[in-house]
């Protein structure tokens, strides 16, 4: 434990194993501790005995209800703290997060566009709303990369400007199509853009979670070149890194692993922002712990606010993007104040 | 003397060779069909005023621009035919100045210069950690490993990413500009590790600087550029001459032999 600790501490060079199992090991039991917890909090008393004798209704709330919500939000806290860790670093600045390129605006117009439709039927499992989001997601990722690529790179402030424009494009277009709504999908619209985890089945789970634990080891095998980054291309490409390729998948990772959950959850903020900065502040930047590490507690920290959310005015629910940024950001103030300094 | 030593050196096969090397940035043409070559072991400075091409050559040498027109060999092999990844095994580059958007420690930079040797793909091996040891004894860094970089004064700033280049067990250093912001004694305690690198390891170093009364204390050949061309090409004695030195930052400038034997230094007088 002693030698855990101090090679937690200790960030005078190099990556050992040790040091790996100090920082990620915690997350990962914290985290799994989360997901055993949170399905048995609720507004209505379940008991483990009930559940596993199968006596209703404990059964059908813990497996039907309960359960995917919980796995939902850790797929969802994931992918949005890996996705903030790679807008992060590709953008080099602490104050990217997943929705700084527009999927949120981009998705939402998708989602808000299917709801002036009408189209409110379930193909194949998936609410065709979700369908709509993901390419309106995957039209914003598409049009971002095409209008900030210059002379086959991408410079990190066309891809800022192109991100930021197309987010005022396309709330432009939201705007009106909202105002062009009556009041039932104009509420059906605002309710989608506070973002939840309360639609998904089980179903949907299971497609997402292999893609988003997929994008997880591939980014894994990644990290180390995520690390001269944060002094430059330059000095990225002279220690042998193919800056352009690690940009290129970075980008697109970060932006699938987006869009794909926000079209179930809507846009939910403050995960991918506060989670890689938390991680950083406690155990260092080295993204091969960084994105171990913000995986897990972004997991985590999304299923315990959605745990708060579904709580606290029971049997009201509050959007679970409300309690990310109540919980979050003071937790997040307290910790910038109590380690200030090193931050920059 | 160093007729014959430079006679020697030309016999052998360049590290770089550059022919007929013309670059522009978009319509700004900025080098016009360069030629020269480098020898292993050499310690060459280029100099020259702002905007004369000289970084643009540099980066150009280690891999860092490409697009050019003409040839540059490194080996013998031409640049365009390796990859960053096979230039970073070989030549380490040291920039004017560096900034961390995240608070990496020392330790966890230098440890970035063995990216290009590492064989797995999450862990740093003993011999990584061998490496930036050895590397932070150099360059007199290992008391700051644990510190974060951007806590650190602009001296050891530059200590420490010379660190990093030479954990990457570099052939050759380029550097750019790599004490323009430093105070003269740092700027003498970086060159002098310079100097034992290129001494004691044979290590071939080529800077870039506007500084020439520093190059000429160190480098035993200087190249002089101008507005992206070759003016002169010799040991410091040989080019600094009151007409070269017109020639190149149009200022009248009086040349003095250093009381120390060691080359000599010019005294701009108008």
């Amino acid at each position: 434990m002693a030698a855990a600790a101090t090679s937690f501490q200790q960030r005078d060079g190099g990556l050992s194993a040790a040091r790996f199992a100090a920082v990620v090991g915690p997350c990962a039991l914290f985290c799994l501790a989360v997901l055993l917890i949170a399905p048995w909090i609720g507004s209505t008393g379940i008991t483990w005995r009930n559940v596993l004798a199968g006596v209703s209704p404990d059964r059908e709330i813990f497996v039907v209800a309960r359960l995917p919500r919980v796995l939902f939000g850790a797929v969802v806290g994931g992918a949005l703290a890996l996705a903030g860790v790679l807008f992060q670093a590709i953008l080099r600045n602490s104050l990217a997060d997943p929705f700084t390129l527009g999927i949120s605006t981009g998705s939402s117009f998708g989602a808000v566009v299917a709801i002036w439709l009408g189209l409110e039927t379930v193909v194949w499992g998936v609410p065709l709303i979700s369908v709509a989001a993901f390419l309106g997601a995957l039209l914003t990722i598409l049009l971002v990369f095409f209008i900030a690529r210059t002379r086959g790179t991408l410079p990190t402030f066309t891809l800022l400007l192109a991100g930021v424009t197309l987010n005022f494009i396309f709330g432009a277009l939201i705007m009106f199509i909202h105002y062009a709504s009556n009041i039932s999908q104009s509420y059906l619209m605002t309710r989608w853009m506070m973002g939840g985890l309360d639609t998904p089945d089980m179903a949907t789970v299971l497609h997402a979670a292999p893609f988003v634990v997929a994008c997880f080891f591939g980014l894994m095998w990644m990290a180390a070149q995520l690390n001269p980054l944060a002094a430059g291309e330059d000095w990225a490409a002279a220690r042998g890194v193919d800056v352009q390729r690690v940009k290129n998948i970075s980008y697109f990772i970060g932006s699938v692993l987006t869009g794909a959950v926000t079209a179930f959850s809507g846009p939910i903020g403050f995960v991918g922002l506060i989670v890689p900065h938390t991680v950083r502040l406690i155990a260092g930047p080295d993204h091969r712990t960084l994105i171990p590490a913000s995986f897990f507690l972004g997991a985590a920290f999304l299923v315990l606010c959605d745990t708060a959310a579904r709580t606290i005015l029971a049997p009201i629910e509050i959007p679970v993007g409300v309690i990310t940024a109540l919980l979050g950001g003071p937790f997040f103030i307290l910790l910038l104040k109590r380690k200030h300094g090193e931050l920059w | 003397m160093q007729a014959r030593q430079r006679a020697a050196i030309n016999k052998m096969t360049p590290i770089f060779h550059i022919n007929n090397l013309a670059f522009r940035y978009g319509s700004v043409p900025v080098l016009h069909g360069l030629s020269s070559s480098f020898a292993a072991g050499e310690f060459a400075a280029v100099v020259g005023p702002n905007g004369a091409g000289k970084s643009t050559l540099l980066k150009i040498m280690a891999g860092l621009i490409r697009g050019y027109s003409g040839s540059v060999e490194f080996c013998g092999k031409p640049l365009s035919a390796l990859t960053a990844l096979d230039l970073a095994r070989r030549i380490a580059f040291v920039p004017q100045e560096t900034h961390m958007v995240f608070p990496f420690t020392v330790g966890e930079i230098v440890m970035m210069g063995r990216l290009p040797h590492r064989s797995s793909a999450l862990f740093d091996s003993p011999r990584d950690r061998e490496w930036t040891r050895e590397a932070m004894l150099l360059t007199d860094t290992a008391a700051l490993s644990s510190k974060s970089f951007n806590e650190l004064s602009g001296g050891e700033r530059q200590r420490v990413v010379l660190a990093s280049a030479l954990a990457q067990d570099p052939e050759v250093l380029l550097l750019d500009e790599p004490t323009v912001y430093l105070d003269l004694k740092h700027q003498m305690q970086f060159y002098d590790i310079l100097e034992r690198l290129n001494a004691e390891r044979q290590m071939t170093i080529i800077s870039v600087t506007h500084d020439v009364n520093l190059a000429a204390r160190y480098a035993r050949r200087m190249i002089a550029m101008r507005s992206g061309s070759l003016v002169a090409d010799g040991s410091p004695e040989e080019v600094l001459t009151p007409q070269h030195i017109y020639d190149i930052f149009e200022i009248t400038a009086a040349v003095v032999r250093r009381p120390d034997g060691r080359g000599s230094y010019i005294i701009p007088t108008a």
